[in-house]
């Protein structure tokens, strides 16, 4: 348990030791913010409702979005299927943690400095200068929070998932842009899953990815509300559980073939 | 060639005072630095480590502009006159590769061929003979990313001769390397300034580099030029002390002789140290000779390692008062 | 300088072939990146699956006008897309080493790489071009054909002028890199849309400040015969070349401008 506080720690430090770099990253996401908006806006021209969705929650899914992107951090990664190239994950084998468990407290402790510093900023910027909706009591927002968390677990299983096909392949970098290019759209960060064609959606919710981005702001915005909000909640923690397990699986088996095959 | 008068390069370095408060500093990282090397020298540049090494040869290379002071290279102003002069010298810094790291070696040899305008004719001239003379051939074709460091080295020090440069400026031309590639560069830089007459400045911490290559030498420590002479001269001047080595015809209790002390004792021989400026070898080996039978003897030189390191501790350690202006 | 665009030529099938060397890898890539811009192009038609058009345009002529900042984007981003690594080459001194060739700094950043991968984005552009042009009832001639490669070319140009200018921000912190995908990328995404659907104050910076409604929206009112919905003056459309040669001007004085502070101060 401590072990954990200290990798979340770290993981904390080595992003917060670039703060021209989180300002930098602040400005873009800020200005998507704005760019995307605009063209969202822009489809509201000729209805009210888009995928239960009306103007001010559409906005409100924009800017949570930006906000949302460095915390889940649904981009590119690719650290571990470096160091699995590199060898260096026999050190972290050796090592008395589980790999799993120590990246994903790392990790965590990288989602809260960007949460304070990557993630409010944006949204604030957003909330100021557009009327958007917001969680409709506290207990909501309590529920956001929680929802971001098992967000972030998600996301980071995933990622340790495809970065884990490095022990089987040598050019992993096609399937890992593959991979996260559908998590991306499935995930409804670059267009809601509200405003797919309905046999987009059912596939689309077979899958872990809205459990990423979609359903925070479900919850944030009012979209599954009463017991809604939990059942939300359950299914990201069932996919949380799923992928950590599958994740856990599939790195064994990488490393069985690792040590057979002599790295 | 190289001429330098009253130069000086001024950093802005912000320091952190409390919390939120910054002080603007200006530190000095050359200060008043003059001194000219002739063409066909070989110079060697030595100094401890932040002492002002690197800005001065990116000044000569026209990288950084000088706050303050004259530069001239091969009678050109490097800031000013930065591609003219570019196409007269070379350049090598250390850990920085400037062959294209997925070609093969010698499609760098062509790109810069082309970079440089080098005529054809000298070009296949030059890449014939330095191909003899480094042993290019078993890796002329493999990709830059896949040869070890010594024929990456080997290929960099090709690279920077294809267009004829007259002044070469290396820094750490052999750090990393092993002894027999070491020897390797020292030999192709000798015999490239021998040959062709190559100026040749190098910045490096390897004595070996300096003992047998340079017969300039200047040390820099914090930005100020604390020897400027040739190699001889600096042991002379800092040599300190020397040693005398005897061999006696059988074992005796450690001689003591005027103005020299006894180091070290085995068996019949012993090691006397004294210094250069209270006696003499003559006069040590005389007195030695009056108390015990000798055999042999042998006269030690102080190695640079030594006098390096005296002149960096003689330095008077002043405290420089900060020159510093807030915001 | 003909010596110049031969070691640029060079040095880009020199590059191909390197990439090449992987074959598999590059193939990989080919095929990501072909999937990146489909998936952006399942978004704008999910879009479309909501409402029937965007502004003025129907959907064939937002594909048109998505179809142009794709390919010119592609293109721009195969040319010049390697300015990304601009900070790395600070950071670890290869910059310095060019500055110590007898070249243009801007010359050897460009012709360092060449991100060849990018070409299948440019297919994917002209697939969606193919899509749009049959979907819509326009008289073509050659005329009109080459008109579209030369828009091509300059919007790439274009937004390879705003990528040279923003990328600059790099030699007075290294970390603000990440702020030029805002103008490079975001200009990436604004002008696969009709500018009009934007308020007027971001119109007018596409338009007048960082050019890149030059890329597609005008040259897509002139090919596709449409009236002007913001009623700006009909030369505009016309106005591509001219306005990427002065924003390559442009940009050129801010590289030697950023260039001139980072020998002053850094190093």
């Amino acid at each position: 348990m401590r072990m954990d506080w200290e990798l979340a720690r770290s993981g904390y430090r080595r992003y917060a030791a670039y703060p021209a770099a989180t300002v930098a990253g602040v400005f873009t996401n800020t200005v998507f913010g704005f760019l995307r908006g605009y063209v969202l806006l822009a489809l509201y021209e000729h209805r009210d409702v888009i995928g239960g969705y009306d103007a001010s929650d559409t906005l409100t899914y924009t800017w949570l979005t930006q906000g949302l992107i460095a915390i889940v951090y649904i981009w590119g990664w690719q650290d571990l299927a470096v160091r699995i190239h590199s060898g260096d994950v026999a050190t972290d084998l050796a090592r008395p943690v589980d790999p799993l468990r120590a990246g994903l407290s790392f990790d965590y402790g990288r989602a809260l400095y960007h949460a304070l510093f990557r993630g409010v900023p944006p949204f604030l910027v957003g909330a100021l200068v557009f009327d958007l909706t917001g969680p409709s009591n506290p207990l909501v927002a309590v529920a956001f929070a929680l929802s971001v968390v098992f967000a972030t677990g998600v996301s980071y299983a995933w990622r340790f998932l495809y970065n884990s096909v490095a022990f089987w392949v040598l050019h992993y970098r096609g399937p890992a842009v593959i991979a996260m290019l559908v998590a991306n759209l499935f995930s409804g960060f670059i267009i809601p899953v509200a405003f797919f064609p309905d046999w987009l959606k059912t596939i689309a919710y077979a899958t872990p990815f809205p459990a990423m981005v979609q359903m925070p702001i479900d919850v944030f915005v009012g979209k599954a509300d009463g017991i809604e909000v939990l059942y939300t909640l359950a299914v990201q923690l069932a996919w949380l559980v799923g992928l950590l397990l599958a994740s856990r699986a599939v790195f064994a088996a990488g490393t069985r073939r690792l040590v057979i095959q002599g790295g | 060639m190289i001429e330098v008068e009253h130069l000086e390069k001024r950093f802005v370095a912000w320091q952190k005072r409390g919390v939120l408060r910054r002080e603007r500093r200006e530190v000095p990282a050359v200060d008043d630095l003059t001194f000219s090397v002739a063409g066909g020298t070989v110079c060697g540049y030595i100094g401890p480590n932040g002492a002002g090494k690197s800005t001065t040869v990116k000044m000569l290379t026209g990288i950084l502009v000088p706050s303050a002071g004259r530069v001239a290279v091969g009678g050109l102003e490097p800031s000013r006159q930065r591609i003219k002069l570019a196409r007269r010298i070379g350049t090598m810094f250390g850990q920085r590769v400037q062959l294209w790291w997925d070609l093969p070696l010698i499609d760098s040899f062509e790109l810069l061929r082309h970079i440089y305008r080098v005529p054809a004719a000298r070009f296949r001239e030059n890449l014939a003979t330095f191909r003899e003379l480094l042993e290019l051939d078993p890796f002329l074709q493999t990709p830059v990313r896949q040869l070890s460091l010594g024929q990456r080295v080997r290929g960099e020090l090709t690279a920077v001769m294809l267009h004829d440069p007259e002044v070469l400026f290396l820094d750490e031309p052999t750090i990393r390397l092993d002894v027999d590639a070491k020897e390797r560069v020292r030999e192709f830089l000798t015999e490239v300034n021998r040959e062709r007459g190559v100026t040749v400045l190098l910045t490096t911490h390897d004595l070996a580099d300096i003992e047998r290559l340079c017969n300039r030498i200047l040390m820099i420590d914090r930005g100020r030029l604390i020897y400027d002479g040739d190699v001889d001269d600096l042991l002379a001047r800092y040599g300190g002390e020397r040693t005398l080595v005897v061999d006696l015809e059988e074992p005796v209790a450690p001689l003591e002789v005027p103005g020299a002390r006894v180091e070290r004792v085995d068996g019949p021989r012993q090691w006397l140290r004294f210094r250069r400026d209270e006696t003499s070898a003559a006069a040590v080996t005389a007195a030695v000779a009056q108390r015990a039978k000798l055999v042999d003897l042998a006269l030690e030189e102080p190695d640079i390692e030594e006098v390096v390191r005296r002149i960096y501790t003689s330095q008077p350690r002043e405290s420089q008062p900060p020159r510093s202006s807030l915001l | 300088m003909a010596d110049s665009v031969r070691v640029y030529l060079w040095l880009i099938s020199a590059a191909i072939r390197a990439q090449l060397e992987y074959r598999v890898s590059f193939a990989l890539d080919v095929i990501g990146m072909f999937l990146v811009t489909f998936l952006d192009f399942v978004a704008v038609l999910v879009i479309f699956h909501n409402v029937p058009q965007l502004g003025s345009f129907t959907v064939a002529e937002v594909a048109f006008v998505y179809a142009l900042s794709a390919m010119s984007f592609a293109l721009a981003e195969f040319a010049v897309g390697h300015l990304d690594a601009l900070s790395e080459m600070v950071r670890t001194g290869s910059f310095d080493v060019m500055l110590a060739r007898p070249r243009g700094t801007l010359f050897q950043v460009l012709a360092a790489d060449f991100r060849v991968r990018r070409l299948g984005q440019l297919l994917q552009g002209a697939a969606v071009f193919v899509y749009a042009v049959g979907a819509l009832d326009v008289p073509w001639n050659a005329a009109r054909i080459a008109m579209v490669v030369v828009t091509v070319l300059f919007g790439a140009a274009i937004f390879s002028a705003v990528w040279v200018f923003v990328i600059c921000v790099v030699f007075w912190a290294i970390e603000g890199r990440e702020a030029s995908s805002a103008f490079t990328y975001g200009g990436q995404f604004l002008t696969q849309f009709p500018i009009e659907i934007y308020s007027q104050w971001l119109r007018r910076f596409l338009a007048y400040l960082v050019p890149m409604a030059f890329v597609s929206y005008f040259p897509s009112l002139y090919m596709l015969d449409k009236e002007d919905p913001l009623g700006l003056p009909s030369f505009l459309r016309f106005s591509a070349p001219i306005v990427a040669v002065g924003a390559a001007i442009v940009a050129g004085a801010m590289w030697r401008f950023a260039v001139r502070h980072y020998r002053s101060t850094g190093g």
